[in-house]
């Protein structure tokens, strides 16, 4: 793993390298460098399993990470390819050449999250959401609760809780 | 001459003929041509597992097109996640598989344990496994019998009803709760197994041994099962790693996935197991595999009672879980359940909220890649087959 780890360090550009567990370590490239890792790690190295493909919104710092994780199966090995690009409409190269099921993950991405992924087969058909006209809901500006209240009627005589306060009346009512 | 019924009988629709292939290499499919027909099979439909729908284009009584629609059962549970503390997200996310939400417990434990650095006791890791077991046990005799209702027996699938209540009554012991059991939280479990547990799910084992035996004879040996499974649904090898396929889907394909086995967690490597292998990769082949999984896991159910200590700790230590700050950081953790490599990405960013978890369910990819160019060329009665023999599961796609 370390040597395999000198090698993505030297030639693509890896930083922010964290070692979660034996066989799995998360790192950062740039986003030109994403796909040449990538194709190198399938053709050359044994990841040859792309487990999952997903998004996670940093609205704070106007990004999106998107994560690629890989596994090679034979090593027992995951590789967590982290890297960031702009939320104001910015795209992503599509791996849908790579791996069957890519398109599936960048459909989800495109609606989702309004990532787009140009080239991505039926990549701007609805994956869930048919009609959906708002943001796309996994953007962290999307508010569930305000949606709710405005979408659906309150069911007369129901008695809500807020959850945290009866959780801590229940766990910790001397606090 | 021929009897025009027995006509339409004879009917082989010439494949070579149509749908054309176009420019692109795709085939040409124009309703308008009257060689085409539109059909749809789901959301309620008894050959679906689930709320989703498969949009099939058929031509005389073979599939030419099929795409998956899911989203009947969206309910948003990642984006939930993200407004809730973590001991909150418990509730949420059992409700991501109803036949097994063991494992979403179990993961989503672990994976908070991993970035908070909680170390959990002896006997609680033995406990998780128990109800990991069981709760794969629970799926595996509701599921094999299940396959040969698709084709209409079934008799199995009621037959294996009971002696899945059994383990659900086990778990009522165990956890208070029959489907949903929040028994498995961040540094341990619950509580202990109650008095006399192990002789009552001894007894409910040696039932469900009979049972095997049983089902062997009503749907293994059955001719019209075998021959309504036996080549139908092939999936070749080199499908396996181009599409995620995990699991006994990938087994029956002959190559050696379990998670148990290749990345051990829990106690697994005390375990004496092997690996469920078949060749032929077809709907018998995965089904013999599950077949072979239900032995296994009734063998492992006992290895584990065997090994189970009488008492200890069942919980570590944690901070009061309604203001625990989880450190930044990210993981994957991942267990086998009964239809493969179930999987949690999780994101913290420091604070008392997840920043994003992330479900890698089998059925993410059997459901839509794998099931979309499986259908391609099957005659539409052995739809339902094909897709009970990949073990979607609709709540983990659309989470």
């Amino acid at each position: 793993m370390e040597q395999l780890l000198d090698r993505i360090i030297a030639g693509f550009e890896a930083a922010d390298i964290e070692k979660r567990k034996d066989g799995q370590v998360f790192f950062t490239v740039p986003k030109p460098k994403v796909l040449p890792l990538i194709n190198h790690l399938k053709m050359f190295e044994g990841f040859r399993n792309l487990i999952l493909m997903t998004a996670v919104d940093w609205i704070e710092d106007n990004q999106f990470q998107i994560t690629y994780l890989l596994n090679n199966p034979d090593t027992k090995t995951d590789l967590g390819i982290r890297t960031f690009i702009g939320r104001d409409g910015e795209g992503m190269d599509s791996i849908h050449e790579l791996w069957g099921h890519a398109a599936t993950f960048q459909r989800e991405m495109k609606e989702m999250f309004g990532i787009g992924f140009p080239g991505s087969p039926r990549v701007d058909e609805p994956f869930l959401l048919e009609g959906w006209d708002d943001i796309p809901p996994m953007r962290r500006e999307f508010d569930t609760k305000k949606y709710s209240e405005e979408t659906y009627f309150p069911r007369p005589g129901r008695e809500t809780h807020d959850p945290a306060t009866y959780m801590k009346q229940k766990l910790y009512p001397n606090d | 001459m021929i009897d025009p019924v027995q006509k339409i009988f004879r009917f082989q629709p010439d494949r070579s003929l149509y749908p054309e292939t176009g420019a692109d290499g795709k085939p040409v499919i124009r309703l308008d041509s009257g060689k085409f027909i539109k059909v749809w099979q789901g959301p309620n439909h008894p050959g679906v597992t689930g709320n989703m729908s498969l949009e099939l284009t058929i031509s005389g009584d073979e599939v030419v097109e099929s795409k998956t629609h899911v989203g009947y059962l969206h309910r948003g549970f990642e984006k939930l996640f993200e407004r809730r503390r973590y001991i909150q997200c418990f509730p949420t996310c059992i409700r991501m598989c109803v036949p097994e939400p063991d494992t979403n417990e179990y993961n989503l434990a672990r994976g908070t344990e991993e970035l908070a650095g909680i170390e959990v006791p002896e006997t609680a890791n033995w406990l998780r496994m128990l109800a990991l077991e069981m709760a794969r046990l629970q799926v595996l005799l509701r599921m094999v019998p299940g396959q040969a209702a698709t084709m209409g027996l079934g008799l199995g699938a009621q037959w294996g009803m009971y002696f899945r209540e059994l383990i659900l009554d086990r778990f009522e012991e165990l956890t208070g709760g029959r489907i949903y059991h929040m028994y498995i939280l961040p540094g341990g479990v619950r509580g202990m197994m109650p008095d006399g547990f192990r002789e009552r799910l001894g007894e409910n084992l040696k039932k469900i041994d009979g049972f095997i035996k049983d089902i062997d004879k009503l749907i293994f040996h059955n001719a019209v099962f075998r021959k309504r499974t036996i080549g139908i649904g092939h999936i070749p090898a080199d499908w396996v790693d181009h599409y995620g396929i995990t699991g006994p889907v990938a087994r029956a394909a002959g190559f050696k996935r379990d998670v148990r086995k290749d990345y051990p967690y829990l106690y697994y490597h005390q375990i004496n197991f092997d690996y469920n292998i078949e060749h032929d990769s077809d709907v018998f082949a995965r089904f013999l595999v599950r077949r072979k999984d239900l032995e296994t896991t009734v063998d492992i159910l006992r290895q584990i009672m065997a090994k189970m200590p009488e008492k200890g700790i069942i919980r570590a230590e944690t901070p009061n879980v309604l203001h625990w700050r989880i450190p930044k950081g990210e993981t994957y953790v991942r267990c086998e359940s009964s239809r493969g490599e179930y999987g949690f990405y999780m994101v913290s960013d420091g604070s008392m909220y997840p920043r994003r978890i992330n479900l890698r369910g089998p059925s993410y990819t059997h459901a839509v890649s794998v099931l979309e160019r499986l259908l391609v060329n099957a005659n539409i009665s052995d739809i339902s087959s094909i897709m009970v023999s990949l073990a979607t599961c609709p709540p983990e796609i659309e989470r």
